[in-house]
């Protein structure tokens, strides 16, 4: 019953621990390393690891729609519910083909050419591929390491016009910087559902911004956004232009948002969680009289009743 | 399940030791690096992992303050390890347990005097700085012939707690000062000050949409200061001190920091090109 006091009975806050920073790792951060350590050191059982990671990666690896680079320079392909094909196999639209990974080992082994079932019709791919190319010049102006993918989620087997169908414009950049303890995400989700009947665009936009900054301190960001707008169901070419444009458009205005809300930190939003200095504009009184209770003295100064 | 939730905070082990490392060194590294709004899942989970640890991850890890109300005095008080015993939680207020209980531990009587102090005239700072919440301060006996204090604030800034501008939806502030006072020597004492802030807010509007900045810091100051002034004037000009530099640094620094980072991701664009269509 009695308390857990530390070995001389004193209920001491512990020190930060001095931590020795070894130089950083050659190969990147999101690799088998962090597996091995957090396996050998706090799950000693490997069975009950392996099958955990095995749930884990996948979901974490899709949410956060991780590239992962294919071989022989064919680029990177986005791993995310929207470009899943099975489990372990990812599309790339832009070049018809699919990657294997492994999700725990966040690689991808090996690439095949995507089967005829597997990709749109020639008459949706015209439009994918208008849009794939003006969102990845918006992208390649926009963002410093920007990968993106336009993938075909619905009726990509539609041969002509009179049937609705529906893409999505994943936009990814991500800043991993451990040895500087810091790391950020951009993730932009947009859906486009062409609207064959009412001859409309119907844009939807999920945007996910997050950073982490954890150097002697842990701080995160997480701001996201959704989106509406739309536009006229046109040919393949200006389909794109105009999509890409309302992208743009949002994307630069929400980031001029989020700037606008970090500048009215310091002196308003945090103001309501504790004031910069009290309503007097000078540090607290904490006079000491040993004669007079100091409560009393202060309350007397501050000309506050009892 | 348990092991999910851990790895879903995107974890990286570059700043840790390369040879094996014990379980808790590895616990206290995730730990460090969750996002801290994960802080108390990963915790469960990690207790039950390695449960062995439990008292030690316990001690070492801050999570946000609970508070419970002393029905006898009508205010509510701050729970901490340093005045629970058993299950029970010592009010600054009335000195007594919640629940009841027998043959507790208690501070001597001339070390309450000044936990009686303390609480009354940190309630006032904490009311010039916080404009509401709530505060408690502990003290007790040490080994050394010092004393140690700790003194706690609680704040709900949301717009539907104390937040007096009404501009966040989700607001928190926990601050816990632990200082250690040494044994007065030749009119001196020694003090050392640990201090912990917690806090996250969350702001939903028109233009930015949901805006969430969460984190943690902890900081040590140490001072060999005069007791002519008595001890609470030390400790509360110290606390004071490093609570501000505790804000600003979050603030200004750590903000800043991904900030910086939303900018490197996507640098502002001076001026929009937009392409217009052919036809």
């Amino acid at each position: 019953r009695r308390r857990i006091t530390g070995g001389d009975g004193t209920k001491l806050r512990p020190e930060e621990r001095n931590r020795k920073v070894v130089s950083p790792q050659r190969s990147r951060w999101r690799n088998q390393l962090r597996c091995q350590r957090f396996k050998g050191a706090v799950l000693s059982d490997e069975e009950v690891y392996n099958e955990a990671a095995m749930e884990a990666f996948p979901v974490y690896n899709k949410s956060h729609m991780i590239c992962l680079e294919m071989p022989s320079r064919a680029g990177d392909v986005i791993v995310s519910s929207y470009s899943e094909i099975a489990e372990n196999e990812y599309i790339d639209p832009r070049t018809a083909q699919v990657a294997i990974v492994d999700h725990v080992k966040q690689i991808c082994t090996k690439v095949r050419p995507a089967n005829d079932e597997e990709l749109p019709s020639l008459y949706i791919e015209e439009y994918r591929n208008a849009l794939d190319a003006e969102i990845q010049r918006y992208v390649s102006e926009s963002y410093p390491k920007g990968i993106s993918a336009v993938n075909c989620v619905k009726g990509k087997d539609t041969e002509g016009p009179g049937s609705d169908f529906e893409f999505v414009v994943i936009i990814t950049a991500m800043r991993l910087s451990p040895q500087n303890f810091c790391n950020g995400s951009w993730r932009s989700v947009w859906n486009i559902d062409f609207q064959d009947e009412s001859q409309v665009l119907d844009i939807k936009g999920k945007l996910q911004v997050g950073a982490h900054y954890f150097e002697e301190g842990n701080v995160e960001l997480d701001a996201k956004k959704d989106f509406q707008d739309s536009t006229i169901f046109q040919s393949a070419d200006d389909c794109a232009i105009a999509i890409a444009n309302i992208i743009r458009h949002h994307e630069t205005e929400y980031l001029a948002a989020l700037e606008v809300a970090y500048s009215k930190l310091p002196d308003n939003t945090f103001k309501d969680l504790r004031r910069k200095l009290p309503v007097t504009r000078t540090l607290f009184p904490w006079q000491n009289t040993l004669q007079f209770s100091l409560t009393r003295e202060v309350e007397k100064e501050l000309g506050l009743g009892k | 399940m348990v092991i999910i939730s851990c790895l879903n905070g995107g974890i990286d082990f570059s700043g840790v030791r390369a040879e094996r490392f014990e379980e808790m060194e590895a616990a206290l590294g995730l730990l460090r690096r969750m996002p801290p709004k994960q802080s108390e899942t990963a915790l469960s989970a990690l207790l039950s992992l390695i449960p062995q640890h439990s008292s030690d991850l316990l001690s070492q890890v801050d999570l946000p303050l609970q508070v419970l109300r002393d029905t006898e005095s009508g205010k509510d008080f701050i729970l901490c390890e340093y005045n629970r015993d058993a299950d029970s939680y010592r009010s600054p207020w009335s000195n007594k347990y919640l629940p009841p209980l027998e043959d507790a531990l208690y501070p001597s009587s001339e070390l309450r005097k000044l936990e009686v102090e303390a609480n009354d005239i940190f309630a006032i700072y904490r009311d010039q700085y916080y404009e509401g919440g709530i505060s408690s301060v502990y003290m007790w006996e040490d080994d050394n012939e010092g004393f140690v204090a700790c003194f706690l604030i609680k704040k709900d800034g949301s717009k539907s707690g104390h937040g007096r501008r009404g501009c966040l939806e989700e607001g928190a502030w926990d601050a816990i000062h632990v200082i250690q006072v040494g044994p007065e020597e030749e009119e001196m004492a020694h003090y050392c000050l640990t201090s912990t802030i917690m806090l996250s807010l969350a702001t939903d509007d028109e233009s930015s949409g949901k805006f969430g900045l969460s984190g943690s810091i902890r900081r040590q100051m140490k001072m060999d200061l005069t007791v002519a002034e008595g001890h609470l004037c030390n400790m509360g000009r110290m606390i004071e001190e490093l609570e501000g530099k505790l804000r600003n640094s979050l603030d200004q620094v750590y903000f800043g920091k991904t900030r910086e980072m939303v900018c490197t991701l996507r640098p502002p664009a001076e001026i929009v090109q937009m392409r217009l269509p052919d036809t």
